[in-house]
């Protein structure tokens, strides 16, 4: 076996060349893709399913948002509005957020960042892949044959009793894309478990393997809550069994804790693993380990499990008791605690770092400035008395955009840059990137941050029409989600560009430390040569060269774009 | 400026100061926080770039450090819980001295019926500096009323009878909202909360349209069902006396004992075999479908005005007597 680990990369020649294979042309035609068990090329699967729901999703937000320009109701009817903003919330939430880092990045990296060869289940993983799309295509069936209203949030008994669209589609399409969830989860748990090279203890493990783990560990707990939740609603929806519709005996405030009890813990689902992709850009791009690697990975696990227990928070002026709300009021700050000790950790990183501000580190201090808006706001939210007047507000949809979109989507694109030379094999524009995040990070505070003061104001949710006096704050989040449109559209073009056309970047372009760095870029089907023998501490940058290609100067960097 | 782009609502009830307060609280100490957050990692951006200094410093972290920044916001963060769990026991807990008005929510429209009986829909008119309760139930799905400029807000949910509170501090409209999505006009079911000064205030009541009060008209129902054929006071009835029930305890035919509020008695008329007392046969049939919920409210509303063994005394001879018009064969509502 190789001792690749133990002895650091020489400096990369100045022009390197795309390896003769690797798992991109290790086969060819539609078949190879649509049969194959490599998690590399399940990754890029996943990456177009994905990609295709968030076009569909940011469709429909940009009609919300248009319709919102002005008080009356003028651009669609009440009833398209209302299937507007809740096929909006279904796509983006089920269909993008939660799919997004796991099974992209996560299938990528995974088995690459602890010496694998692929995951513990390879056919599975590509089961996985299909039951999301089956999914995504029953719930795509479900907005062409008329679409459904009542929310993303799916509250009983108005979706069980008083809906007249498509709730059951939407449901059953949720439901087997929930399969596709817990079978990612119990792959990666296993995979993390028994699948590690030698050398590559626990204590070892990238940040990204941390929080990728706690977040498997809620996919597979948390996930079957869902689907058992949506079956109960079919059937009191065909049955008309009382479960939920107090007109049959039920209660409407249980459906309201059993779907927290996973839509809660779902939205660490979306964070956790955004937070390891920014532990990892911010390590490489201040050559340094992250401060407080124990504590970092700590947190990741303890938000996991209070994340389990905060659930009725989105329910103080729901009819819980005072001392119920009580609890969950002090749980949802002890979880904001984990939060904050990574936030001042990955500041404290980059304390006598070497920072060199590539896309990547600009998209990771754009996470950092949204998380951190988005973080602050939910201390607001988990404030009893202070939660009466803001809930169900814009001030609600103001902070779990910041968290779920400014956040995850941050993180997202900023490991998708971070990743696309071993992704592809090649750079891309260093420009363009940089234009990007600033065009997202300017477009998306621009589009939320009015939200805050409309909701303060009172501007409650899902509303079609609204008070005249509330019509500036609207105007600006407008404006501002076209600037974020075109920020989210540019990555698209450019990297689809440069993968033909970009310089090639080699092994290793930014001097990474991880092992995923340590292989030919783009790998080859079984990543590894030969397994590699873990030798080093995590995030030892000592004997990796800086990094030597190309893009490092400005003059250099518009050379790409001319 | 505020005209054109409004920051803040009108601080419209005595609740409406202690929320701002904690408002301002946490945007101070929020701000202050994400400054701090922000300067630091521009300042180390721009200091450590990569030109200025070429190699990173090997840090492991710092325990001392760790424990400090979570114990200092742990710290605040009871602070800002103690100080919201006050003012949502505030919030939760009406003054006695309340005027009562029952609020039934439905898709889509407001229903507003006063104690001494007059009605509105998306309209209430209530005095200033009056401590104001309400009773809210859905008849359909589950409504929330928000007052913004009083930061009130509350879910209304079918099958079960919710209590808030607010006391307005100043007059004006202001608007109500209903904020849980309830159906295809979810944003048109929306309200005005006109506060008066307590003359005008009196003299819109004695002036608006009304049914008689609450208890009036479920007295009219009690009769009417013939609930007054097993419910009697007599030691043959086949029916538990009502006579001062409401608020008092009530034992069970499986040994259990409840109180008997609002709940309990919507519940025992809509569900009669749900809860059966003691010593009684469960034979009294549901008025379940039979009833709206204005209908339920009324009967409620009549049973709780019942004395100890005041039930067979005709109503009128009360000392409340229903204001405004007497009773009117068919429900009309002003507006």
């Amino acid at each position: 076996m190789s001792t690749l680990t133990a002895q650091p990369l020489s400096p990369q020649p100045l022009a390197p060349e795309l390896p003769a294979n690797h798992y991109l042309n290790e086969s060819h035609g539609l078949k190879s893709w649509l049969l194959t068990t490599d998690h590399k090329r399940i990754a890029l699967l996943y990456m177009a399913s994905i990609t295709l729901m968030f076009a569909i999703g940011g469709i429909f937000a940009m009609l919300m948002r248009l319709e919102l320009l002005t008080p009356p109701a003028d651009l669609v009817s009440d009833d398209t509005y209302n299937k507007l903003f809740t096929m909006h919330g279904i796509i983006m939430v089920w269909f993008f957020l939660i799919p997004s880092i796991p099974t992209t990045l996560g299938n990528f990296l995974v088995p690459m960042m602890i010496g694998a060869k692929d995951l513990a289940f390879p056919k599975l993983n590509l089961m996985s892949w299909y039951l999301f799309n089956i999914g995504a295509v029953v719930t795509i069936y479900a907005i062409l044959s008329g679409g459904v209203d009542g929310g993303w949030t799916f509250y009983t008994p108005l979706s069980t009793g008083y809906l007249n669209s498509h709730v059951v589609a939407a449901a059953t399409g949720i439901f087997i894309a929930g399969f596709s969830s817990i079978l990612t989860g119990l792959n990666f748990i296993v995979t993390t478990h028994r699948m590690r090279a030698p050398g590559m203890t626990w204590k070892r493990l990238p940040l990204f393997m941390w929080s990728n783990y706690a977040t498997s560990v809620i996919l597979v707990l948390a996930t079957p809550v869902l689907a058992i939740t949506l079956a109960l609603v079919a059937v009191e929806r065909l049955l008309h069994f009382g479960i939920f519709n107090p007109a049959l005996g039920g209660d409407p405030v249980l459906f309201q804790h059993l779907f927290w009890f996973y839509s809660h813990p779902a939205v660490y689902i979306m964070i956790l693993p955004a937070m390891g992709v920014i532990s990892e850009l911010i390590s490489t791009f201040s050559r340094k380990r992250p401060f407080g690697y124990a504590y970092i990975a700590g947190s990741s696990i303890a938000i996991a499990a209070f994340g389990f227990v905060v659930w009725a928070h989105h329910m103080f002026v729901a009819g819980i008791s005072v001392y119920a709300a009580l609890v969950f009021s002090l749980m949802s700050y002890a979880v904001s605690l984990p939060s904050a000790v990574k936030v001042f950790n990955w500041t404290a990183t980059l304390y006598k770092g070497s920072i060199s501000y590539r896309t990547p580190l600009l998209y990771a201090l754009g996470f950092l400035g949204l998380f951190t808006v988005g973080g602050m706001t939910g201390l607001f939210l988990a404030a009893l008395g202070l939660d009466v007047h803001i809930h169900d507000t814009y001030f609600v949809v103001a902070h779990f955009h910041y968290i779920m979109v400014g956040g995850t989507i941050m993180a997202y694109l900023g490991g998708i840059h971070y990743w696309w030379p071993k992704i592809s094999g090649r750079m891309y524009p260093e420009v363009w990137g940089r234009l990007s995040a600033l065009l997202i990070f300017v477009g998306f505070n621009l589009t939320f941050f009015p939200q805050f003061i409309l909701g303060y104001l009172g501007m409650p949710r899902r509303y079609h029409a609204y008070p005249p006096e509330f019509q500036v704050w609207h105007v600006l989040s407008t404006a501002g989600a076209s600037i974020l449109g075109v920020g989210y559209l540019l990555p698209l073009i450019y990297l689809t560009w440069s993968y033909k056309n970009s310089p090639v970047a080699g092994p290793n372009p930014w001097g990474a430390s991880g092992l995923e760095w340590q292989t030919q870029s783009p790998p080859i089907t079984h990543n590894f040569v030969t397994t590699p023998i873990v030798t080093r501490e995590a995030y030892d940058y000592t004997g990796i060269p800086a990094p030597a290609l190309a893009v490092r100067s400005e003059e250099e960097a518009s050379t790409y774009v001319s | 400026m505020n005209r054109y782009f409004p920051f803040f609502p009108p601080e419209a009830s005595t609740t409406a100061r202690g929320v701002d307060g904690l408002y301002f609280f946490m945007l101070t100490v929020c701000g202050l926080t994400t400054l701090l957050v922000a300067v630091l990692v521009i300042v180390f951006a721009v200091r450590y770039h990569e030109k200025q200094h070429p190699h990173a410093a090997h840090i492991e972290g710092h325990a001392a450090l760790e424990v400090f920044w979570m114990v200092i916001p742990f710290g605040i963060f009871m602070v800002m819980f103690g100080w919201g769990a006050r003012l949502y026991f505030t919030q939760n807990r009406p003054p006695n001295n309340a005027i009562k008005i029952t609020v039934v929510g439905k898709q889509w429209m407001w229903k507003i019926q006063h104690a001494e009986g007059q009605r509105e829909i998306n309209a209430l008119h209530v005095p200033v500096n009056q401590p104001v309760e309400l009773s809210l139930i859905s008849e359909d799905v589950i409504h929330d009323f928000a007052v913004p400029a009083f930061r009130l807000k509350m879910d209304v949910l079918p099958g079960r009878y919710r209590t808030t509170w607010f006391q307005a501090t100043q007059t004006g409209t202001f608007h109500l909202f209903c904020d849980q999505y309830c159906g295809t006009q979810h944003s048109k079911m929306i309200g005005e909360i006109i506060v008066m000064e307590p003359d005008a205030y009196r003299k819109w009541m004695s002036t608006s349209l009304t049914m008689g009060s609450p208890a009036f008209e479920g007295q009219r129902l009690f009769q009417g069902l013939s609930c007054i054929s097993c419910h009697r006071a007599d030691s043959g009835a086949r029916g538990p006396s009502l006579s001062g029930l409401y608020g008092q305890p009530v034992h069970l035919a499986d040994g259990t004992t409840v109180t008997a509020d609002e709940n309990y008695i919507r519940e025992s008329i809509l569900y009669p075999n749900a809860k059966i007392v003691a010593g009684f046969q469960p034979i009294m049939p549901t008025f379940l479908g039979q009833l709206n919920e204005e209908q339920v409210l009324d009967l409620v509303n009549y049973i709780k005005s019942l004395a100890p063994q005041e039930q067979t005394q005709p109503y009128s001879n009360r000392t409340t007597p229903p204001a405004g018009p007497r009773p009117m064969e068919t429900k009309t509502y002003p507006q």
